[in-house]
């Protein structure tokens, strides 16, 4: 069976590509790490790929804000080819920084909805490291197990979700497109620090109407090994761990 | 500045970037517009900046302020009409959802209801989000095909609206002590009454002519050199002066400027370590046993630090010493750099700008160790006042230890984690003999392939500089951290303080990976950082065996008109020079452009072994490079030490004899600063980028603390590395030689306790000192090297690389002593830093300090090394390893400050399990508050632990509660909640009140 190509894309700061390689690898994929600018001159390229993943990082060094350089970057040369490989059956993954750019790049929630969304400095006004439990909101997202709960750490200083009016939330979730939520142990979405950035509804990543386009703050590609939890050294596992299987869901997806 | 015949001319006098002055706007023809763009949060709620720098003015006192708004400001000069700025606004500066903007003609137009202050950076100071916001804007008008619409500069601000100031005294209290640092900013405050005037143009930086100087040095007298060197912030002794006088009048000329220069950046003590490398005749305690003796060094470092990794000869040390960074062997294929750095001065300045530019000099040495390792973790150990020290006793010009903590804090991280390298292991040590020269210690761990590790240049190489472009920033840094702090010194050396640039060096890094791992091999025979010294140190190490041609006027400027001087010694950040065969000069080119990173040929390695410097083909600079490096006059000097049987190193911590107090002896012990929690800090660190996270630096269900790091380098290999250190300074207030072994041993047990195989541990030195000046503090420092030269031989622990600050010092008036009640003379406390990086054979055998199971035994492994000598300790190590490795540990930590009590409270934390404690006088002889060396405890089952010999002190307790009584009479009963609590309450957002 032929694998699934996938194209990891990095530019100036983007910092997490050598793992999220790995992760595609590791999941049976098989990744190309090409640079921004070298897809720029040459979109066509798009078409040897199912799926392209935004890694995180520090694009252009978040510079005026989180992603909208490089969001920038996409919307005036590569949102028509992003498009057109989503509607020819692609995939698009932004982690945390990746996230970011597609909302701002307008990728996210996708369908031609503008000027939602966006992703903004977290309610502490700092960067954050720390691990999130997370629960599967959506059936339609392929890179996700409908009801899974999911943990991996989140580390960004601007990650909160926020929308332009109250509505946006609910219409959101009505239309699947809510992927993940923050949650604590209770089932809440809104306390701290469960939901570790103050974001509406506790989004933590959203999908387009397709479910082949997923974008999320948490970094699944640091969760791909059991001894990468914090209480790796106090508790049983069983099953690949949870980064692994967002990976490896696409994987599966893209091969059948 | 270096007074010359021509003292006149313009060059004598840039101290700051850019002199005071200058011509505003001299460039802007009348067909550049100005705009501004001002930004801000949609609703109060979004404001987190805001409500961020509110806590913040509360904290100094300014209970009663409301409310702070944020907004930021784009200033636009370029040719582009209104609706060009709108656009950039709307679809790039602003985000359409959490935020608005307005749109103004000219640079300062703006009223606002409430007083305001807008802070600016001081021109030339470098600003890495105005460039990047150019790039984009430039870009997007392309993008929105108004290519007749041009940008030529963009600068930011900031600005606040205060509601509820008292007055504009008030407010400027604000700007100062809260929202701006005036050695690289400004700030303007309108309303209550003010209205300062914001400039409505870029400055223009001085364009200074070419004129060749020379410094008549061959007539003056030693009274004369002495003035010099200080003047002309050399800094070298009245000997070194004397020794380049009398060498160029035996050449019959004078040096130029840039060649006084350069010898002083070489000879100085942040360059050449001459202090630990002198010959020193030593009288005084014995190393490690009673008596007196007299010793002679001939180089105290090689007989000391260098001598205890000769004599250890293994052969997993595959570079040490002779590079940036030391590296040991990891497998076959790969080695591991370790190198740790301080950046105390220009933190003590400015905290953000000198911790970032300090991490980023340590990364930049391990990029420029070998061929280049891969930057795969970092490492941060501060040294600061406490964050509640009382304002009104601050010296002038001296910032408070909590804006210090904070801002150094703010710079590792934006730095580190733009950089995506982990910061994994660190400390904060607190004494109030740190005010006005915190300590920032900064390590980079890297991955490099075992056929990389050397390097050499070869005749004919090209010389290549590539990243950041050269300004007037960091100029002096070198001589400025080999002097002491004065309370002028932030005034005369702003110009040594610099603002980092993360992306830039991360892009350097992309590229130089892309070179060192070509497909046609490595590109280039040889590379390093320019740091300290910049192009002068750089070139004239690299070249030292062969000889080198510089030209000046080929190096990227960041704008016109510098001196071929400043471009010859500016430190600005983000450079590494390379040495590039010609055959391969296009290749490595083109690598560099793909990455955007700017890389041009500045010169040739010669073979003559001079070092030859023009400007425009004009030679401004000639040095053989044999005085150059070997010219310097070697000295010696008197030691001595006497014993301080009655020394009292702290008297701000409990006696550690004393039990009683029950369990609120142990909450308080648990908030003292140097033990509580550092999670606030740890939390802003990225620390598993890069996915080889195996032990964090906070572990357990509760976040407890972990004793060291550990790392897996190589994703399809089991194999790790742990990362761990020891400081103790307040034992060097007793015994230097005790302190060097402790911290040896802390650094060892550190990594111990999480599985490292202890006969394959490396470590470094770090020394920061207060002035060297008398046989006492000298002595001290023998002392130091020889405590850490015993352990180390004893331990098996080679030194791989090191580095020394002195002068960690501050001097204020007579006058000032007696307002603030301080003593005139501020010196550091010794401080000696080890770090430690182990090799773990296999990660799945790591363990953790939290608690895992009720039932368990807790047992305690101790054997002081101060009493009962290096040999039985090592054995304890050794034993406590052998356990962990055989699978027979479940929690492993180390006892350190606050002694049993705090370490078990801790694993209780960590898991929020409890645990009962029960010692006898012969368990632990010790109070159970008593920090003592050598000291483990270990969760075990009870089968194990009463096997291992060790004894059992306790049991782990479902109940989360921690008991603990000596001979029946109970001396702590306290819940885990409350314990954990009283750990984490005092930094939970820095210090202070």
């Amino acid at each position: 069976m032929a694998k699934v190509r996938v194209l990891v894309l990095r530019t100036a700061g983007i910092n997490c590509d050598e793992e999220v390689m790995h992760c595609w690898q590791a999941a049976g994929g098989e990744p190309t790490l090409m640079h921004l600018n070298a897809l720029s001159d040459d979109p066509a390229v798009l078409e040897r790929f199912q799926i392209v993943t935004i890694p995180g990082g520090f694009s252009y060094g978040d510079d005026v804000a989180a992603g909208a350089i490089f969001a920038q970057r996409v919307a005036s040369r590569l949102a028509e080819p992003l498009r057109d490989l989503v509607q020819r059956g692609g995939g698009i993954l932004g982690i945390c920084n990746g996230f970011q750019i597609l909302v701002k790049a307008g990728l996210l929630p996708g369908d031609g909805e503008t000027n939602a969304v966006t992703v903004t400095y977290n309610d502490s006004a700092k960067f954050e490291a720390r691990w999130v439990r997370l629960e599967v909101c959506t059936d339609r997202c392929v890179f996700l197990t409908p009801g899974a709960h999911l943990e991996m750490p989140v580390e960004h200083a601007e990650g909160k979700v926020v929308t332009a009016d109250d509505a946006v939330v609910s219409r959101l979730a009505e239309a699947g497109k809510i992927a993940v939520r923050y949650v604590d142990d209770t089932g809440r979405y809104d306390s701290y620090p469960a939901n570790p950035n103050g974001s509406e509804g506790g989004i933590a990543g959203l999908c387009d109407g397709t479910g082949r386009v997923l974008g999320l703050m948490p970094h699944p590609d640091r969760h791909f090994e059991h001894a990468h939890h914090p209480r790796w050294t106090s508790r049983r596992t069983d099953g690949p761990p949870d980064g692994l299987t967002v990976f490896q869901n696409a994987v599966r997806f893209w091969q059948s | 500045m270096v007074p010359t015949e021509d003292a006149d001319t313009p060059g004598c006098e840039i101290f700051r970037q850019f002199p005071s002055g200058l011509d505003m706007g001299q460039n802007n023809d009348a067909a550049t517009t100005h705009w501004h763009v001002r930004v801000r949060p949609k609703a109060a709620q979004l404001d987190g900046h805001g409500r961020d720098v509110l806590a913040d003015v509360r904290q100094i006192g300014l209970e009663h302020i409301e409310g702070i708004r944020s907004s930021r400001l784009y200033l636009i000069a370029g040719r582009l009409g209104e609706s060009d700025v709108d656009l950039l606004a709307r679809d790039l500066l602003a985000d359409p959802v959490a935020e608005v903007y307005t749109v103004g003609p000219g640079f300062s137009e703006r009223v606002d209801e409430l007083p305001a202050i807008e802070v600016h950076r001081q021109p030339g100071v470098m600003n890495p989000v105005a460039i990047s916001a150019r790039d984009a804007c430039r870009r997007a008008l392309v993008a929105a095909d108004r290519a007749e619409a041009t940008i030529d500069e963009i600068q930011t601000a900031r600005r606040y609206e205060v509601a509820g100031a008292k007055g504009v005294d008030e407010l400027d209290r604000i700007a100062r002590r809260v929202l701006a640092n005036e050695c690289i900013e400004t700030w303007y405050i309108q309303g209550s009454g003010r209205s300062d005037p914001i400039p409505d143009a870029f400055p223009t930086p001085p364009n200074l002519p070419f004129k060749l100087q020379h410094v008549a040095i061959r007539e003056l007298d030693d009274a004369a050199l002495t003035k010099m060197s200080r003047e002309a912030h050399l800094f070298l002794s009245l000997e070194e002066m004397q020794t380049i006088r009398d060498y160029y009048a035996r050449l019959k000329r004078d040096p130029t400027d840039l060649e006084l220069e350069t010898l002083a950046q070489t000879w100085s003590e942040h360059c050449v370590h001459k202090t630990l490398k002198s010959a020193i005749d030593y009288r005084g305690d014995d190393f490690g046993k009673p008596g007196v003796i007299e010793a002679r060094f001939d180089n105290l470092l090689k007989e000391t630090i260098v001598q205890a990794t000769d004599t250890l000869d293994r052969d997993w040390c595959l570079s040490v010493f002779v590079d940036n960074a030391g590296v040991i062997a990891f497998d076959d294929e790969y080695g591991i750099a370790f190198k740790a750095e301080t950046h105390n001065h220009p933190s003590a300045i400015e905290p953000y700008g000198g911790a970032a530019t300090g991490i980023g000099g340590c990364i930049r040495d391990v990029m420029g160790c070998g061929l280049g390792a891969k930057p795969i973790a970092s490492t941060d150990v501060f040294c600061v006042a406490p964050p509640d020290f009382d304002a009104k006793k601050l010296p002038k010009d001296v910032l408070h230890p909590r804006r210090v903590l904070k801002g150094i804090v703010s710079g590792v991280r934006d730095y580190g984690n733009r950089m995506g390298i982990p910061t994994v292991n660190g400390t904060i040590y607190f004494d109030e003999r740190y005010l006005a020269n915190p300590l920032v210690f900064c390590g980079c761990v890297g991955l490099i392939p075992r056929d990389r590790i050397h390097k050499a240049p070869n005749t004919g190489d090209r010389i290549v500089v590539a990243g950041g472009r050269t300004g007037r920033d960091g100029i002096h840094g070198a001589t400025f951290s080999s002097a002491e702090l004065t309370d002028t010194h932030a005034d005369e050396f702003a110009h040594a303080v610099q603002i980092g640039n993360a992306i830039q060096e991360k892009t350097l890094l992309d590229a130089q990976l892309l070179a060192r791992d070509h497909p046609d091999g490595c590109l280039y025979s040889s590379v390093t950082d320019c740091g300290a010294g910049g192009l002068s140190s750089a070139v004239g190490e690299m070249g030292e065996e062969l000889g080198a041609e510089v030209e000046l006027g080929t190096v990227p400027l960041k704008y016109a008109g510098l001196t071929y001087e400043e471009i010859w010694i500016s430190e600005a950040q983000e450079r590494m020079v390379f040495a590039v065969p010609p055959e391969n000069l296009d290749k490595f080119l083109a690598v560099f452009a793909a990455e955007e990173v700017e890389a041009t040929v500045i010169g040739t390695f010669s073979d003559d072994g001079t070092l030859r410097v023009r400007y425009n083909q004009q030679t401004v600079g000639e040095l053989d490079m044999a005085f150059l490096h070997h010219g310097l006059p070697k000295t010696t000097r008197t030691a001595t030490w006497e014993a301080k049987r009655d020394a009292s190193p702290r008297n701000d911590i409990p006696r550690s004899e004393d039990e009683t107090g029950g369990s609120d002896r142990l909450l308080s012990a648990l908030s003292e600063l140097n033990t509580a929690s550092k999670e606030w800090v740890i939390r802003q660190y990225d620390h598993e980028v890069q996915g080889r996270s195996v032990v964090k630096p906070l572990v357990g269900a509760m976040a407890g603390p972990s004793d060291a790091a550990v790392l897996r380098p190589l994703y399809d290999s089991s194999r790790g590395i742990s990362i761990g250190c020891g400081l103790c300074p307040e034992l060097g207030d007793v015994d230097p030689y005790n302190m060097a072994v402790v911290a040896v041993d802390e650094a060892l047990r550190n990594v111990v306790c999480v599985g490292t195989n202890p006969e394959k541990v490396a470590i470094l030195d770090n020394f920061c000192w207060p002035k060297v000046d008398t046989e006492e503090s000298l002595g001290a420092l023998v002392r130091t090297c020889r405590g850490a030269h015993d352990a180390a031989v004893a331990y098996g622990l080679p030194f791989v690389s090191g580095k020394d600050s002195l002068n960690n010092e501050y001097s204020m008036s007579e006058e000032e002593a007696k307002r603030t009640g301080l003593p005139a003379r501020i010196a550091i406390p010794n401080t000696l830093l080890i770090s430690s990086l182990g090799i773990v054979d296999d990660v799945s055998r790591c363990v953790t300090m939290d608690l895992k199971e009720p039932g368990n035994a807790l047992v305690v492994a101790s054997c002081p090394v101060d009493r009962h000598g290096l040999d039985k300790a090592h054995a304890l190590h050794r034993k406590v390893a052998g356990l962990i490795d055989a699978k027979l540990v479940r929690a492993a930590h180390d006892v350190s400050d606050g002694g049993l009590a705090v370490a078990i409270a801790e694993m209780c934390i960590a898991s929020n399990l409890g645990a009962s404690v029960a010692v006898g006088s012969d368990d632990y002889g010790d109070s159970i508050y008593a920090g003592v060396a050598t000291t483990y405890v270990l969760e075990m089952k009870p089968s194990d632990a009463e096997a291992s010999g060790f004894p059992a002190v306790g049991r782990v307790e479902s109940d989360a509660r921690l008991t603990v009584s000596r001979d029946a009479t109970e001396l702590v009963n306290v819940p885990v909640d409350d314990l954990g609590r009283a750990w984490r309450k005092p930094l939970a957002s820095g210090g202070g009140r």
